[in-house]
């Protein structure tokens, strides 16, 4: 259906429309001629002193063809819109196809999404059906950061382990992937200097029992107690409520190297979970939640 | 004077003419009424003419060819609309000249990539996309990490005021300003991700 700023449009494309259908059908029409007994007919102008043309009529079978043409269009018009404003006679639009689609999969999905919603995440974890549908929705949405395997990368974290930087439970890895997070790790550069961050840096992997230079790590331990502490806490265990990561164990989001540490400290981290809410609504995302949940669990198990 | 086959042959002029004129009508009917229906030249409600960050970020876009292998178009398809988002609409593409809906799709639709991913991996995708996607045949763009060109901004947002984009001659005197210090990369990270931003309901 089309929206033109004045009806002018409507009868400029009808008129249009009509024009061309009308003038096909006389170009048709008028060559509609049958070969006359005889000598062939000849084309009036003469190329190069002698050069002439036959002028027969054109195929019968052919012409046939595009009047089928003709009437196609006309009945597609009749029934399609296409003639200005005209919504034809099913009352077709692109819009109106995509919504009933849409029905037709909803009337087929929603019962087995309304099924798992229905049910707690952590049975729904444990549903193999369940776990192959989220696998799907995984591959689809989330792959991109955290890796077919949802091992993650540098940046992005591994969801399979048990570890995790704002909790584990169900409404947590729900609120995740509704809201999306912003993990902000401040720079430090300016206040510790090069050579505190490289202090600081030793102290930490000395938190999880990582090679280190002990003078280093103890001079560390006390700009970590003045700069760190509030996020990290005084044991370096973290606090899931900031997404601040615990120290003490092996899993690192961007690496564990001296050098990589030090990057991280005197230039801070940001990092971003996309929000999902929009795209995906509240029945994938409970699927998706409890694939992820799945996965670390399942991973326990082996 | 007969209206047949010789004369239209034997004079250019009236060869021409017949032909513009048979030619014309399929974009008489297709295209030129589409200047005068709402959906096509009202934005959606939301959509903001490119700020220069963005302008260039789109120039980068088309420079570097990416309407090649991504599209800027999603169908009103399930198949599309579970995976991209809310199918498009004419209405978020009135700042676009040209617009770049592009035909083939060897990488994902793009029209509602903002805020898909963060800033960071953009970076790293585009530096180099198997760093976040091992089985990405994208190709790598390591050059973009260098300074925008910001000597023509001006005259580019005067074009494309020429064409109906609502600049104000304040935005368009304090777009040098504005991409102090950027590259190319943030340029082009800041186009991604305004990307689609108006509609976000797919539900």
């Amino acid at each position: 259906m089309s929206d033109f700023v004045s009806d002018f449009w409507h009868y400029y494309v009808t008129g249009l429309v009509v024009l061309s259908v009308a003038f096909c059908i006389w170009i048709l029409a008028s060559n509609m001629t049958r070969r006359s007994p005889g000598p062939v007919s000849l084309h009036d102008h003469i190329w190069d002193e002698t050069l002439q043309e036959y002028n027969h009529p054109l195929p019968r079978w052919w012409m046939y063809l595009f009047w089928l043409t003709l009437f196609f269009a006309i009945g597609y018009y009749f029934l399609y819109p296409g003639l200005g404003n005209l919504p034809g006679k099913i009352g077709w639009t692109s819009v109106g196809q995509y919504q009933e689609e849409m029905k037709k999969a909803d009337e087929q999905f929603k019962p087995i999404y309304d099924k798992y919603l229905k049910q707690d995440l952590l049975a729904v974890a444990v549903d193999p059906e369940a776990q192959a549908m989220g696998q799907r929705l995984f591959l689809t949405y989330c792959a991109q950061c955290h890796g077919a395997d949802a091992r993650g990368a540098k940046g992005y974290p591994n969801l399979t382990d048990g570890d995790w930087l704002y909790g584990g439970d169900a409404a947590t890895v729900k609120a995740t992937i509704v809201g999306g997070r912003q993990g902000v790790m401040p720079a430090l550069g300016g206040v510790l200097g090069a050579e505190g961050v490289k202090d600081v840096a030793n102290y930490v992997r000395s938190l999880s029992g990582l090679a280190h230079d002990s003078l280093r790590a103890q001079r560390g331990k006390d700009a970590f107690m003045q700069n760190c502490v509030a996020c990290h806490g005084p044991e370096g265990k973290g606090n899931q409520a900031l997404g601040a990561p615990n120290l003490t164990d092996r899993v690192w989001l961007y690496g564990s190297s001296e050098a990589t540490i030090v990057e991280t400290v005197s230039k801070g981290r940001q990092n971003q979970m996309p929000v999902f809410k929009d795209l995906l609504g509240e029945p994938k995302i409970h699927l998706l939640a409890a694939y992820v949940i799945g996965l670390s669990k399942n991973q326990d198990k082996q | 004077m007969k209206l047949n086959n010789e004369l239209i042959e034997k004079s250019v002029p009236l060869l021409v003419v017949l032909t513009l004129l048979v030619i014309s009508v399929g974009g008489l009917v297709e295209i030129v009424p589409l200047f005068f229906q709402k959906s096509t030249t009202t934005p959606v409600a939301g959509l903001k003419p490119y700020d220069p960050v963005r302008l260039v970020g789109r120039d980068v876009y088309v420079r570097e060819g990416c309407y090649n292998c991504h599209s800027q178009m999603i169908r009103p398809f399930r198949a599309e609309t579970e995976r991209y988002g809310h199918y498009s609409v004419a209405g978020e593409f009135v700042y676009d000249h040209p617009f770049q809906w592009g035909s083939k799709r060897t990488g994902p639709d793009l029209a509602r990539v903002g805020g898909r991913y963060s800033d960071n991996w953009h970076r790293t995708h585009l530096l180099n996309p198997r760093d976040v996607v091992p089985e990405s045949n994208m190709p790598a763009f390591p050059w973009l990490d260098r300074p925008v060109q910001t000597s023509d901004i001006e005259a580019k947002m005067k074009a494309l005021r020429a064409v109906g984009v609502p600049y104000a001659d304040e935005e368009i005197a304090g777009a040098r300003k504005q991409l102090e210090g950027k590259s190319e990369l943030d340029a082009l990270i800041a186009y991604l991700q305004g990307m689609g931003t108006q509609i976000k309901s797919t539900q």
